[in-house]
Order: C-alpha cells, then structure tokens, then sequence
C-alpha cells in the first residue's frame, strides 16, 4: 500500500517509492531519500511535528509538510 | 596556493580545520554574503597554503541564498576565492551520502584530499571500508583516514596534500565531466543526485561491508528522554535554567573589573596627558568608548561558551528538534529558540548566533525582534524606576507587587517579539521557502579545542566588526555631552553662585557636572524634544537620559544621577530615588509618578537603545539597511506603547 511519509506510523520501517516533485525535491533526494530506500521512522517532537527517521545509520528530522511530498510502501 | 575545506554538516569538519591550522585563524564574511568565512595557513614544506573554511553543504547546489556562496566559488575558475586543491571530510560511518557533494567536487577536476573522519566510530558501528578499493573508484585522489576530534590524522593529510602532482594524467570523471545544473533547476539537480547516489551505492557495494546491529545506539535511548513530550521541555528549561545563573553569577564580576581597569585608565591617562581637547578626547572619549566595547565580552565567551557545548554535543539540533512547531505560526524556526533566549542575557551574542538559521527571513526576523527580550542591561532602569514608583505592597499578603512587575516587563518583551514576527512573516516578502531537514547528529562529548576556538572567533568578530561602529558611536556622543554652545558661560554663573561657593569639593564637581550636562548639545537637544516626550510624562532630564543611555541602556541611571548631582553608586541610589520623588513639575505634581514611571520602563522595553546591538546587526545582515529600519520601528513601538500606558494610567 502507498502512502505519504507524513501518515506513517512509528518504528516501522518503509520503502520510498517516490519523492514528488516540489520546490525542496532535490533536498530531498541529496539527503539521500531516493527510491528504494529504506527507512525507519523513529519518533515525532511533541505536537507531532517534526518527525525523525532514520536511513543508513543516520537520523533526519523533516516537517509534516517536507514528508508529505515523499512516497512509501510499507 | 588556496585549499578548500568541503564537506557534510556533521562530519568533524571544524575539528579538521581546527586540527590543520590551531590558533592561526581568521574570521571574516565571503564577497557579498553574510556566511563566516573561516580561513587559516597550513605550511608545507616552508611553503604557506591558504585554508579556507566553507559552509557544510549536502551538495554544490544551495539550499538557501547563503549557501550559493559554495556553488558560486565552485563553478567559477575565476573567483577570487577559487581553490586549487580541496580538502573534502566525509562522515566514515555515512559514505553513500557524503559521496554525493564529493563526487560533485571530484568531477569538476579540481584535485582533491579525501579524508575519512570519524574513522573509530565507523568501526564501533561495524562498518569496514576498503580505504584500497575506494580509491580505486577515484583516480588521483589519495585517501586518509583520520579521527580529528582526538588530533589524529594531521599528518596524514598533510602528506596526502605533497603527494599531488599528475593529477591531470590520471583524473577520471565519475559521473560525468563537472556538467552543473542551473541553481534554480531544481528537476535537474534532483536527477543528478538521484543518478550520482545509484551510481554510488552501486560502486560501493564492494567497498563497504555493514555488520548490522540491532542493539538500540545509546543515541536513541538518551533521545526518548531529551524527546519526551514533557520531560523534553523540563530538561530543556532547566538547562537554561543553568546557563543563565552562570551567566549572572559570573559575568557581573569581571564586567565590574573591566569598568573599574577602564576608568582608572582613563583616570591616568587625563593626568598624564597635557590638559587639553586632546587629553578629554582620550581620557573620556575613546577609553570608555573601547572600555564600553570589552565590557560586552564576558557575557558574549559565556554564552557562546555555553551555545559551543550544546552544539558539540548534538543537543542543540534536538531543541530545534521540539520547539520547530512552536515557533513556526510566528515566521520563526526551532533554531529561532537559542538566539531569542540568549537574548535574555544579552541581545549581541544571541543575534550573532542566528547565523544557523539558513532561511534569510527566518533569521532576519529573529535579527529583529532579538532585541526585545529584556536584557541583562535594562535590569538597573527596570528596578531603579520600579523602586521609584511601585509600593512595596503584598497582594493577596504574600505577592511581592515589584515583582509582579517585573515580571510583566519580562512577558511583555517576549510576547511583542513573537507578536512582531508574526506582523513580519506577512510583511516580508520571500520565494525561498523555509524548510527543517536537519540531521540529529548522535551524542558525543564536546571536544573543548573547538568550544574554545568558536568562543574567541565569536569574541574577536564582535571586538573587531561591530567595535568600530560601538567606538564610533561613543565618540560621537561623548562630544554632544561634553560640548555646547555656551557651556563655559553656564559653568562660569554656576561658579559665582553663593550656594556654589559654599560646597565641599566634592559636591562643587557633582555640581558642575550636572550644570555641563543640562548645557551640552544632548542637554539642548534633551531641553528640545521636552515637548515630543512630554505627551509620555516626560520632561528634558529624562529626554537627556534617553539621549545618553542609545549607548547602553544602564547608563541610563547613571545620566539621571549625574542630572541630579548625585554620585551614582549603591549608596547614593536612595538619594537619587529621593532627588527624583521630590521632582515637581510647573503644577506642583510629581514628574515621576505611576503613570509616568510605568510608561517610562515601557518605553525601554521596546527602544532599541543599544549602540552596540545595532553595530552587530549591521554586520549580521550586511547593511544599514535592517539596523536603521529597527532602530525606526522599535522607537516607533516604544513611543506609541509609552504613551498609551502614561494615558491609561493618568
């Protein structure tokens, strides 16, 4: 099932299939959100946003807003 | 020749920097932007190399107007700034994304040193490279391993930097041969990173081998406390808690003796310089000018002292991390959060700590509201005029009424700053749109070298940068109180006065100064703006006050005692308070009374009356622009706001 970064839940990991096109999209990707990827999503500041995932060993944090834009499957 | 120093936020590369060249660094701005360029001489050889320090990128293509500084540089062989070699760290444990800025870099031609810092940590986490195999991907490009926040790897990059010579024999492209994309382009960047991060993880598929562990990092768990919804905020609260009690505990003693060292100075310099303009352009010009520039330092070392820490050793990323929400409704950022509390103790150090913030109007709009919070230096105003016209009363028999007070002034700062950022986020138009992405680095021990190395830059910038404008300006206002028209006349009728003559010495000095002051320019212009401040409650001994006290604003008391003669130290402030009670105005009612003192600490909450701020945000923003543009609106604010409570409460 696909579905944006934004409405995952925590501690499960995905796969992005997608980052979608927006002003911030090679951000994004340089930060290595690319498809295919794997990801754990870790926890969320109070308020539910931001949130922080975690890809091969390192911890992002991103806005609701910046997550939505990516594409994952579980 | 120029070396670059590239590479990832969060990789150790200030340590490098800080490990290649010691103490021997400068800090000044890159051409045309406000991004801190930290450079440095590396020798080689008896030979001397310039090492420039750039901004942590994730890539050559910006993500902000700061960051077009690295693209700028980059992509033009003909910038002045232009590097013939670069040095580029990398993160050991994280080479796949790291890679990517790196190979951007490598592909443009330009001879490179790869170092891979943080080289023991990788190993902790299970990670082997293939330092052989990884070379092998690049060409002429000699590989070191280093661990620069424990001093290793110094000499290994050195040597790599002497090894360079056929570079252009063996180079080959990675990617493809230094082809950039256009700055605003952004689906033609996000191709490239996408095809440069395949073609690297394909590549090193066989050079990095991962043992992964499923133990929880230490990282994570210290994370689910700092974190919590509500224990996040106490600790966060409590270590501000902590770093203002420092602040106030330690800061006043030395700023005690840099006022006391500065007015013996000046003392002895008046005396051993013959009598004369030139003896009181020094003696009380220039000394107290420099003398009001040093006193700043030991609140700005503390708090970058204290800043320095809690970003070394990841913690600060995690504030951001919980206060993003809560700031954003104001045009504001999580990394809003630490330069507005710094500003409690002091409006300088917390604006230059804005420059984190990589949006430009987010941090322009923390520029400008900084200096609403209630500093350190409005805490004698507050309590001498809190103590002049508020009872010492209990409500409720236990709430001490000045407190409450002062309590008020605190929360009307802080609420008008996010009241004001928000009027400013709809006014001040941007395309860029801010945006978090902020990695949260694991948590280590903060390595003092660095701590120390980014406390005496912040020092040096302030002393150097905004010391000019602050000299300047005291000079300018030393001459308006000590000259004026017919000041010598003033003086000379004060001097055969019957009263006069029947002082002490003492009280024959006071006396005269008050009479030079209330005769200078500032005394005419403050005697000038009586009708403009009068509105407020106001008459012209405390428009001359307002005059002196744009140097800073306790002067303010000092202005007030020298008005009316008395000495100002700690047992004549009750004198003073005395001296101001039985002020009377043409009508025979007090001038200070509650209205007039209430509109009057109101008044200094939204002034901008600090040189010294200005001065800094002149050199955080590049231009007079912004400090010309505060200095309006903030007294603009403050008159309306003085004026509003005088009518209220009158």
């Amino acid at each position: 099932m696909v579905n944006t970064l934004d409405h995952v839940g925590l501690r499960q990991v995905v796969e992005i299939v997608s980052v979608d096109h927006s002003p911030i999209s090679s951000k994004l990707t340089e930060m290595g959100l690319v498809s295919g990827q794997l990801i754990t999503t870790l926890f969320r500041a109070p308020f539910g946003d931001p949130i922080a995932i975690e890809l091969n060993g390192t911890v992002l944090s991103l806005r609701l807003e910046e997550a939505q834009f990516i594409e994952v499957k579980a | 020749m120029k070396i670059a120093l590239l590479g990832n936020p969060n990789t150790g590369k200030s340590s490098v920097f800080n490990l290649l060249t010691g103490l021997r660094q400068q800090v000044g701005n890159f051409p045309g932007v406000t991004v801190d360029k930290r450079s440095g001489f590396i020798q080689i050889d008896q030979v001397q190399h310039e090492l420039i320090d750039f901004p942590g990128t994730y890539s050559i293509y910006p993500r902000s107007k700061e960051e077009t500084v690295v693209y700028d540089v980059l992509s033009d062989p003909t910038h002045s700034q232009h590097p013939d070699q670069v040095i580029f760290v990398v993160d050991a444990s994280n080479l796949q994304r790291n890679l990517l800025f790196f190979t951007q870099v490598y592909d443009l031609g330009i001879p490179c040193v790869l170092v891979l810092n943080m080289w023991d940590l990788a190993q902790k986490k299970g990670i082997t490279i293939s330092v052989e195999d990884l070379g092998a991907l690049f060409p002429g490009v000699p590989i070191v391993t280093s661990n620069a926040r424990i001093g290793l790897g110094k000499d290994r990059i050195l040597t790599a930097i002497k090894s360079f010579g056929d570079h252009q024999l063996t180079f080959q492209p990675f990617y493809n041969s230094g082809k950039l994309c256009k700055v605003e382009d952004v689906k033609c960047q996000k191709l490239e990173a996408e095809e440069r991060l395949q073609k690297i993880k394909t590549a090193l598929s066989k050079v990095v081998q991962t043992k992964s562990s499923e133990a929880e990092s230490i990282s994570r768990k210290i994370d689910r406390i700092l974190i919590h919804p509500i224990a996040g905020y106490l600790i966060f609260a409590f270590v501000l808690m902590v770093i203002f009690q420092f602040i106030f505990t330690f800061a006043n003693a030395p700023m005690n003796w840099i006022d006391l060292l500065f007015s013996h100075f000046s003392a002895w310099s008046s005396e051993v310089i013959p009598k004369g303009m030139v003896s009181d352009l020094i003696s009380q010009g220039i000394i107290p000018g420099i003398g009001g520039v040093v006193v700043f330092v030991p609140q700005i070392a503390m708090l970058f002292f204290f800043i320095s820490i809690l970003e070394e050793s990841g913690y600060l990323s995690r504030v951001v991390f919980i206060m993003d929400r809560l700031m954003r409704p104001f045009g504001l950022n999580g990394k809003s959060v630490v330069p507005l509390m710094s500003s409690v103790a002091c409006a300088i150090p917390g604006i230059m700590a804005t420059r984190t913030i990589s949006n430009w109007k987010e941090r322009l709009i923390t520029i400008l509201v900084a200096p609403f919070m209630s500093c350190s230096a409005r805490i004698p105003v507050y309590t001498l005029l809190i103590s002049l016209v508020i009872p010492k009363t209990y409500l409720f028999g236990f709430v001490n009424l000045q407190g409450i007070v002062l309590f008020a002034l605190y929360s009307l700062g802080i609420v008008f700053a996010l009241l004001i950022s928000f009027l400013l986020k709809l006014m001040i138009k941007q395309k860029e749109k801010g945006f978090l992405l902020l990695e949260l680095p694991d948590y280590k021990n903060p390595r003092w070298g660095n701590v120390f190395i980014n406390v005496l830059e912040k020092v040096k910038i302030f002393i150097l940068d905004a010391g000019k404008i602050i000299l300047a300006i005291s000079i300018i206002l030393w001459f308006l109180a000590s000259f004026g028209p017919d000041m010598d006349g003033a003086a000379h009728g004060l001097s055969k006065t019957r009263t006069y003559q029947s002082m002490t010495k003492k009280e024959q000095t006071i006396a005269m100064d008050a009479c030079k002051l209330s005769h200078s320019y500032i005394g005419i212009l403050g005697k000038g703006m009586e009708p403009i401040i009068k509105p407020l409650g106001y008459n012209w001994k405390i428009g001359i006050s307002l005059i002196t006290s744009f140097a800073a604003r306790e002067v303010f008391v000092g202005s007030l005692a020298t008005i009316y003669a008395v000495q100002d130290d700690s047992e004549e402030q009750a004198l003073l308070i005395d001296r101001m009670r039985n002020e009377v105005k043409a009508d025979g009612t007090p001038v200070f009374n509650l209205a007039s003192g209430v509109s009057l600490m109101v008044f200094y909450v939204f002034a901008m009356q600090c040189m010294a701020t200005l001065a800094v945000v002149k050199r955080e923003t590049n231009s007079w622009k912004w400090p010309i543009i505060q200095l309006i609106f903030m007294g603009v604010l403050a008159y309306l706001a003085a004026w509003f409570t005088f009518v209220i409460l009158s």
